[in-house]
Order: structure tokens, then C-alpha cells, then sequence
């Protein structure tokens, strides 16, 4: 009998079990509790939510193991966790601490402004953000095994969402209605590699499961991402940054599966109390804008 | 014959789509009115807590336990196999299935992601290749439950990872990431045929 780990095949079949569920951001067991009692479909572990990195500022960086191994102990679904941008240990550690997925972030601060870590080397399997179909594209070259837009996280501002799911839905049509003879000069202008690039054209859709992050704080948000096509979504700050995160979570979760049914989704949207209160992208200095992170 | 897929969570698209290969009409089904539509139901892999937190939030669940009740045949895959279970052990606390089949499932028995695998294996006299992902097995089961296949695990033991009992029918693994329809064709020709007047 042969038997093989670490797949390309196991770690795109597990986000592939995510779809239509909503991940979401935790700080602590209590946290962790209440996102799977909603119906979360897998939680982040992390230290701050991004809402509080932009806050607090100075160097984002991988959580403290022993607060994801409480999480992974206390919860039964599956448990992601964060490392940054080309900080190839960091992942090895998340990797030996059994995580389930690694979200290499940008909402973390970068560790290499160049490479991303190569993820076909992992056993665990990684998410990575993107914000166009060639960075889609240049991840998933380099092993992701599922691709989140990034919008922009800790904002509860659902445009750059919206923005990132729009370019990469439209370059994915773009490819599709191309002649094979125009595919190489797309896969030039996307700096993507031209096997990949071919292959969503003929399918017209991305390799790997496509969620979407970054601003999503409302049940309508979450309706709206999927409605544009995204698997599922992952919530960040959305739910522990408002007034009443448990029935906000099972309202996010509602809103997700019957995306396409408005009275479910108005429904949802009664009385969750306050959301979070936010912060509009386009009052935020270039500099701290994390989208622009990711090569 | 109408097939229904469970569609609140999880990866019911390619079960649709295998019903469709297979030459069934496949529905999705996320409300009663639906459930009351299809001969037969497939509970998908995902997420189990997710899918029976939905499924009681939208009045579904004692609706399928009725249906299951009535002899309507159900196959579930890995998350559709913990919710075919009539006991299971290292859930969430308090978790619900809808049960039917008499036997114990352990959840995530083969380890976390990191430990999830391919392998082949022989399922009813057939040899195929299988996906494990997070991947729960039968711990214990009544002698009225048949093993279609079992694998040894890290353990050195072999579990039962694929069981009938009338017509419930369950799998460890997904088929449904294969591009071999073999599995399926076995619950719409052997578990659905039998089953359905």
C-alpha cells in the first residue's frame, strides 16, 4: 500500500473542505470557543487582530506557540495560523507545532522584501494573500494551496475586498477569452508562469480554492464576497471588534452559506448590536496600507 | 433519481457534480422544502460542527433525522460520516449528529492536516486510490454494520474506513477529490437502488 503526506492533492482537499464557511481571527481560547460554537470553519490563531496591529503598531510577528497550542487544545476544528512573508522558520516552527494551514501575511511585518517561502517544501499546507491574478498566480507557483484576496485587514472597510476580487475575477475572464497563441505574452504581463496561466484559461478559474480577507465586518459583506465568487471568507477584526461578536459570528455564517438568499441574509443583520467601527482605506497613509506587501 | 447534496458548508460542489457524472440530477439542498424534493442525500466532507450548527439554525436537522428515520438512503463523506454516526469521541462538546448508523467515529482519528494522505486501498473487492484529510475512523461498530474497507493506521490497527448499514453508507475519505466515480456509482447503484421504490 503505498501512502504518501503533504500532497499537493491533501493540502488543496483541505481548503477545499473550508469552502463556504467562514474563518475567523482568535486571540484566546474563550475567543476560539465562541467562533466554533457560531459555526466558524476554522479559526486564526494570532495574537492581535490586525484592528490592534495598525493600532499599537511596531513589528507583527508570529504568535506565541503556547497560546496556539492552548487554541489547537480547545477547539475541534481545524486551526491556522500566521507567519510572515518569507520567514521561513517561523513557518517550521507552526509547522512542528501541527497547525493545519499557515497563512503567510502580510498582516504580519514582512521578513524578506523578495522571496516568499517555499512552500512546496512543508508538510502543513499555506494560504497566502493576493491582490491580482499574477500574484494569485506566483504564490500558488511557489506551493500555496489556497489563495485569500487581501482587501485591507483591520479596516472594516469592505472596498479593497471588493477591489482585489473584481481584478482577479476580470483577469481570470480576461484569460478565458483569449486565443492559446495570446496566452504567452498574458502570462509575460501577469510575471506568472505561462503552465499556470494556460491552465486557468482552459478552466477558468484558479488552481486552488479562493477565499477572501481584509474588511469583511458585516453579514451583507460577507453575502457580498461570495456573491463575487469567493469559496468562502475569512473575518479578522470584523467580529471581536463589535458590539456582540458571538451572534455576529453566527450571523457572518448564516450570511455565508444563503449568500445569495437577501431575506437570510437581512435576517442576519438584525440586532447584532454595534460593528466595528472601522477605518476608511483611503484615509490611510500609503505606508500603512498592508495590500502593498507580497511580491 | 434526485440526488440532494447538503450545501450549508463544505465541498458539496463536487459531489453534485459526481451525482451529474454518474447521470443523476443533483439538487443542492440547504432547506426542508428542498430535503422533501430528492429520493436520496449526500452529507459532503467540511466542517461537521459547522454543518450541524446550520443545519439546526435552519430547522434542517430534525428533518434529515426524519428522512434517515423513513429509510431514505445517505452516503457522507469523512464530516458526513461523523454525522451519520450514531456516537463519536474526541467531538466538540455537546456536538450533534444525526446519526443513523450504529457505531462510534473518532474525529480527526488519523491526526491534524499535517498528517492527511493519499493511499491506495482495496473498497468492496476493488482496488482504488483514496484522500484522507483530517480524516475520522470507526472506532467501534455493531455487528449489523457492514465494512466495505479498512486501513492500518499509525497505530499498527486496522479501522474500518468505509461502512454500510441499509441504506446509510459512509466513507473516511472523498471520493469527491478523485476524478473516479466508483464510490459514488456504488451508493446510487447498490445503496440507492435497493433503497428507493
Amino acid at each position: 500500500m503505498s501512502e504518501a503526506v503533504g500532497t499537493a492533492r491533501v493540502k488543496r482537499g483541505m481548503a477545499e473542505m473550508l469552502k463556504g464557511g467562514v474563518i475567523m481571527d482568535v486571540v484566546n481560547v474563550e475567543q476560539a470557543k465562541i467562533a466554533q460554537d457560531a459555526g466558524a470553519c476554522a479559526v486564526m490563531a494570532l495574537e492581535r487582530v490586525p484592528a490592534d496591529i495598525r493600532a499599537q503598531g511596531g513589528v507583527a510577528r508570529m504568535s506565541d506557540p503556547d497560546m496556539i497550542e492552548k487554541i489547537k487544545a480547545a477547539v475541534t476544528i481545524p486551526v491556522m495560523a500566521k507567519a510572515r512573508i518569507g520567514h521561513f522558520v517561523e513557518a517550521r516552527i507552526l509547522e512542528a507545532l501541527g497547525v493545519d494551514y499557515i497563512d503567510e501575511s502580510e498582516v504580519l511585518t514582512p521578513a524578506d522584501f523578495e522571496n516568499h517561502i517555499d512552500k512546496w517544501d512543508y508538510k502543513v499546507p499555506f494560504v497566502c494573500g493576493a491582490t491580482n491574478l499574477g500574484e494569485a498566480l506566483r504564490r500558488i507557483n511557489e506551493g500555496a494551496a489556497m489563495i485569500r484576496s487581501k482587501g485591507e485587514a483591520g479596516t472594516g472597510d469592505v472596498s479593497n475586498a471588493m477591489m482585489h476580487m473584481r481584478k482577479i475575477g476580470g483577469e481570470i475572464r480576461r484569460l478565458s477569452s483569449m486565443r492559446e497563441d495570446e496566452l504567452y505574452v498574458a502570462a509575460k504581463e501577469l510575471q506568472a508562469p505561462f503552465a499556470l496561466v494556460k491552465e486557468v484559461a482552459e478552466t477558468g478559474k484558479l488552481p486552488v480554492v479562493l477565499f477572501t480577507a481584509g474588511g469583511i465586518a458585516t453579514p451583507a459583506d460577507a453575502a457580498l464576497m461570495m456573491q463575487m465568487g469567493a469559496d468562502g471568507v475569512f473575518i479578522g477584526s470584523g467580529i471581536f471588534k463589535s458590539g456582540d461578536p458571538a451572534a455576529r459570528a453566527l450571523a457572518c455564517v448564516k450570511a455565508t452559506t444563503f449568500f445569495d438568499d437577501a431575506k437570510v441574509v437581512a435576517d442576519a443583520s438584525r440586532g447584532l448590536g454595534e460593528a466595528m467601527v472601522g477605518i476608511n482605506v483611503a484615509d490611510l497613509p500609503a505606508p500603512h496600507r498592508l495590500a502593498e506587501r507580497g511580491w | 433519481m434526485k440526488i440532494g447534496v447538503l450545501a450549508l458548508q463544505g465541498d458539496f460542489r463536487e459531489h453534485l457534480l459526481a451525482a451529474k457524472q454518474a447521470g443523476h440530477a443533483g439538487l443542492t439542498v440547504r432547506r426542508s422544502e428542498e430535503l422533501a424534493e430528492v429520493d436520496a442525500l449526500i452529507l459532503p466532507g467540511g466542517e461537521s460542527t459547522t454543518i450541524a450548527q446550520l443545519a439546526r439554525t435552519f430547522d434542517l436537522f430534525t428533518d434529515i433525522k426524519k428522512r434517515i428515520a423513513e429509510g431514505m438512503p445517505v452516503y457522507g463523506s469523512c464530516a458526513g460520516m461523523i454525522l451519520l454516526a450514531d456516537r463519536i469521541v474526541d467531538g466538540a462538546l455537546g456536538q450533534e449528529t444525526f446519526g443513523g448508523i450504529d457505531m462510534t467515529v473518532r474525529r480527526n482519528a488519523f491526526g491534524r492536516q499535517v498528517d492527511s494522505f493519499e493511499s491506495d486501498l482495496n473498497f468492496n473487492g476493488t482496488e482504488m486510490h483514496a484522500v484522507f484529510i483530517r480524516a475520522p475512523w470507526v472506532e467501534e461498530l455493531s455487528s449489523s454494520v457492514q465494512v466495505l474497507s479498512d486501513v492500518i493506521a499509525a497505530d499498527g490497527k486496522r479501522h474500518p474506513v468505509a461502512v454500510r448499514q441499509g441504506a446509510l453508507f459512509a466513507t473516511s475519505f472523498h471520493p469527491e477529490l478523485t476524478t473516479d466515480l466508483r464510490v459514488h456509482r456504488y451508493f446510487f447503484d447498490q445503496v440507492c437502488a435497493g433503497a428507493i421504490k
